[in-house]
């Protein structure tokens, strides 16, 4: 087998490429489906159905996918300027922090200024705990993969400290809950008797400004121009410290937002799990979508309506869930290896 | 019977013929140079030899039987070895074991150790290719790694070497120990293919000349009968001049560096109390053995570093704090040595490689921050004309882009806003003879119109056509500039190597050649390692 590389490269391999991969990751499930000893086609039917089959699913699947969104623009952008952000959970509960603490009780401001409040707050939250990281980077040239996966624990640690001490809401029977977020805090639903709320909007709106940023302006070249050749990027005159630290806060922002919309979207109050590590999988809809900003849209989409399927394939013909993980991992490799044969071509002999 | 022949070689990419019906033979100790320029078909050649690509017809001969086509296994087992231009080593392994790598199994690797070391120690012997086995190849030099790729070829029973462009990467000094090397390698029935488009490298070194041109052998000559001129007439398809200097009044200064150093903290200064002033309608010369403290002076002059001591004035202006964007908008023009590496951004398009110099400025974006797409495509349509860049357009992807046409896009970008000072680090390194032409041409024009220009240069030919006065470096150290009409080669040469410019007095015609030889003899004699920097 011989691998060379493709002359010109036709537009429509790049388009198919996602989904290319997206099929090899079925077909690849499948063997584990069928190791189970389940039947593959009814399987695959049962999650579609329990992803998008009724009213019901499919808010599901889209409630699902607004943090996935959010995390997956925060890995989009920092990894395009390759800082390598593994700590967009971390960055979630931050925000997630600075909505409870703002959100309930302590200020109170009509909803048309209190839900811009929160989510500016907790953006601010989120970047503030990449700025640790970004800094050592930059000045001490400390490598960000450690420091923010790291970073995540020591987060977790304290959220945990503080719904078990401080902010815990004596209301709550023991959980380790946090207040309620005042009513004037709280997101519209955007459909009746669902969970579906306005986040979902709010996440649209950041994955077009995301775009619009990195195609249109003078901080979206500079961050491409640092990914891409730092050294080609600094010799022209770009600030490639700056760059990276700008970059960073923009994407712990958006990690943040993550946070805050599912506190004050979803629950309505903080508690420890409102993440079942939608940071780490948004490291996995960022490269599904090929870092491009729009395309975040699409794979938190695939990737949610995965999980949300999974769940009700599981319990229909007892295949355990893991085996949304196990999906959502092929995909991401199978992308790997699709972007890889948009570029070159094999040759068998 | 030829030791090795192609016969009617062709081999099609879609649209484009890379190798028309090439027919060619190759006798054992004999050097048979390859020339041509960039894309005009050699790798592909050399690649269809060594088994990664398959012939789309014709087919070729070792020792009279046929070469399999399309594998490598068979191009080694009969004894085609290939130097590749971007070496094959594995760093942190040592020289005996990348050079066992591949070729010993590795469920033996150890046991094999001790017969491949005695196998390496004879080579070494028999070649004069010195090496320490148990170097890591990261410790080694450019010039000791080609050494180690050159011995694991042979280490498989090579019988012919491939070099492709073996020189681009190599000092003066390392390429003519290069050239010994093959010259004592062809005396034991060794056959070689030398890749270049270097003409005087191949006049040095080959026995016959093969050029090719568009996938199709032009001419094939004896050295002996070839010159300088005519080859690169065959190479190119039409008479190429490098432009000359014709001599002008010069105007007032435009750099002048007073006493500069550079220095990282505890460490040897890399610019050493260098005083230099560069005037309008002035090209100065820095000739110097690669590593003396050239990276450091254009690293200065692009504002990617501030003077430690010393003064440094641009334009009337002292420079304190220096920084690429802040010596740009002082009206620099800054050509980097190494176009991949910091020239430009390969994965970005054409127009916005051209626009990174002034992000913030006016016509590219409105307000600094929104960039209007219209007008970069605009200004950069203009550009690709007016400097010929060969290209699909300005959507086009960079790295697509020939060496020549990348370096012309640089020019665009450099000299476009029309510099007071340009500095053009190596500006023709790698480039065609038709490319070198017209970047020489650029320059002379930036000349004419004003500006003043400090030239870079490892290569003397280049330094004497283009330059007013030459300057050498060494060890960080800048000697005075000398008029270029009556400086010699070799006394720039008996600089370049470390002495005194005071000392020096030459007789004076002494040629390019003798003056080379005694940089090597005084480099030796030094026992000094230049690879620092």
């Amino acid at each position: 087998m011989q691998i060379e590389l493709r002359e010109q490269i036709a537009p429509w391999r790049i388009a198919l490429a996602p989904v290319a991969a997206v099929a090899a990751s079925l077909l690849l499930g499948s063997i584990l489906i069928l190791w189970v000893g389940a039947p593959v086609g009814e399987a695959y039917l049962l999650l579609v159905k329990g992803a998008l089959g009724s009213s019901f699913a499919l808010t599901e699947t889209f409630t699902r996918s607004i943090p996935l969104i959010f995390t997956g623009l925060a890995a989009a952008i920092a990894f395009r300027a390759r800082f390598y952000n593994i700590g967009a959970e971390g960055q979630l509960y931050c925000g997630a922090l600075a909505a409870t603490f703002f959100g309930t009780g302590l200020i109170t401001l009509p909803p048309l200024l209190m839900i811009p409040f929160l989510m500016l707050v907790g953006a601010l939250a989120g970047g503030a705990a990449l700025a640790v990281p970004v800094l050592l980077k930059t000045h001490l040239k400390v490598d960000e993969v450690v420091t923010t996966l790291l970073l995540n624990f020591v987060i977790l640690l304290f959220v945990g400290y503080l719904l078990e001490g401080p902010w815990k809401d004596p209301m709550s029977m023991g959980w380790p809950q946090s207040e309620s977020i005042i009513d004037e805090g709280v997101f519209p639903k955007l459909v009746d008797k669902s969970r579906l709320h306005f986040g979902l909007l709010f996440a649209v709106i950041g994955s077009v400004l995301c775009w619009t940023m990195m195609r249109f302006t003078v901080w979206g070249y500079e961050i491409r121009a640092v990914g891409h050749n730092p050294s080609a990027a600094r010799f022209a005159g770009i600030n490639v410290n700056t760059t990276v630290i700008r970059t960073a806060l923009i994407s712990g922002g958006f990690a943040g937002l993550a946070g805050v919309s599912e506190v004050a979207g979803l629950k309505g109050y903080l508690t420890l799990d409102i993440s079942p590590g939608f940071g780490y999988t948004g490291i996995a809809v960022a490269m599904l979508a090929q870092l491009h900003p729009m395309a975040v849209i699409l794979s938190a989409l695939f990737i949610s309506m995965i999980y949300v399927g999974a769940d009700s394939m599981s319990r229909a013909v007892n295949i355990p869930t893991y085996i949304a993980d196990v999906l959502v991992g092929l995909s991401v490799l199978s992308i790997l290896v699709s972007v890889m044969l948009t570029r070159y071509r094999l040759r068998w002999r | 019977m030829a030791l090795l022949a192609f016969h009617h070689i062709t081999k099609r990419f879609g649209s484009l013929i890379a190798n028309n019906d090439i027919t060619l033979s190759l006798e054992s100790g004999e050097v048979l140079a390859l020339l041509g320029e960039n894309g005009a078909g050699k790798t592909t050649l050399m690649n269809i030899l060594y088994g990664h690509y398959t012939a789309d017809e014709g087919h070729i001969e070792v020792d009279g039987t046929t070469l399999p086509p399309g594998s490598t296994d068979a191009a080694i087992k009969a004894g085609i070895g290939m130097v590749h231009q971007h070496f094959t080593l594995a760093e942190n392994l040592t020289v005996l074991e990348n050079i066992m790598l591949g070729t010993e199994s590795l469920w033996s690797f150890s046991q094999k150790q001790s017969p491949a070391r005695k196998k390496l120690a004879q080579m070494s012997k028999d070649y004069g290719l010195a090496v320490a086995p148990d170097t890591p190849v990261s410790r080694l030099s450019v010039g000791e790694r080609q050494r180690v790729e050159i011995l694991k070829a042979l280490y498989r029973d090579a019988r012919v070497l491939i070099l492709d462009e073996p020189t681009a990467v190599l000092t003066p000094q390392e390429a003519e120990s290069l050239f010994t090397t093959l010259e004592s390698l062809t005396k034991q029935g060794f056959a070689i293919i030398f890749i270049s488009h270097k003409l005087h490298e191949i006049l040095r070194i080959s026995d016959r000349v093969a050029v090719l041109r568009r996938g199709q052998i032009v001419g094939s000559v004896a050295t002996v009968d070839a010159d300088r001129s005519s080859l690169a007439e065959m190479m190119v398809g039409r008479k190429v001049e490098r432009p000359r200097l014709a001599p002008m009044p010069i105007g007032k200064a435009v750099v002048r560096l007073e006493g500069v150093t550079l220095q990282n903290r505890n460490e040897v200064p890399r610019l050493d109390q260098i005083s230099l002033s560069v005037h309008q309608h002035q090209i100065i010369g820095i000739a110097g053995v690669a590593g003396n403290g050239q990276s450091a002076l254009a690293d200065l002059l692009s504002g990617l570093s501030s003077p430690t001591s010393g003064t440094f004035e641009l334009l009337d202006q002292a420079v304190t704090r220096a920084s690429p964007a802040n010596i740009v908008h002082r009206g620099v023009g800054r050509i980097p040595e190494d176009r991949h590496h910091s020239g430009v951004v390969g994965d970005m398009t054409l127009w916005e490689n051209l626009i990174s110099e002034d992000l913030r400025v006016p016509p590219v974006s409105r307000g600094g921050f929104l960039i209007d797409q219209k007008a970069c495509m605009k200004r950069a349509e203009k550009l690709i004309e007016q400097f010929d860049i060969r290209c699909e357009g300005p959507e086009a992807e960079t790295k697509l882009l020939s060496g020549g046409n990348m370096q012309k896009l640089i020019l665009a970008r450099a000299l476009s806003p029309n510099p007071g000072f340009i500095l053009a680090n190596q500006p023709v390194r790698g480039l065609d003879e038709g490319a070198i032409a017209y970047v020489h041409g650029q320059l002379l024009a930036a000349r004419q119109r004003g500006a003043g220009i400090l030239l870079i240069s490892e290569d003397l030919d280049e330094l004497f056509s283009l330059c007013d006065r030459i300057a050498v470096i060494y060890h960080g150290k800048l000697t005075r500039s000398f008029d270029a009409k009556s400086v010699t080669a070799g006394q720039l040469g008996l600089m370049m190597a470390g002495q005194d410019p005071g000392d020096i007095e030459l007789p004076s015609g002494q040629t390019l050649e003798q003056a080379k030889a005694s940089i090597t003899d005084a480099l030796q004699n030094q026992g000094t390692q230049t690879h620092a920097d």
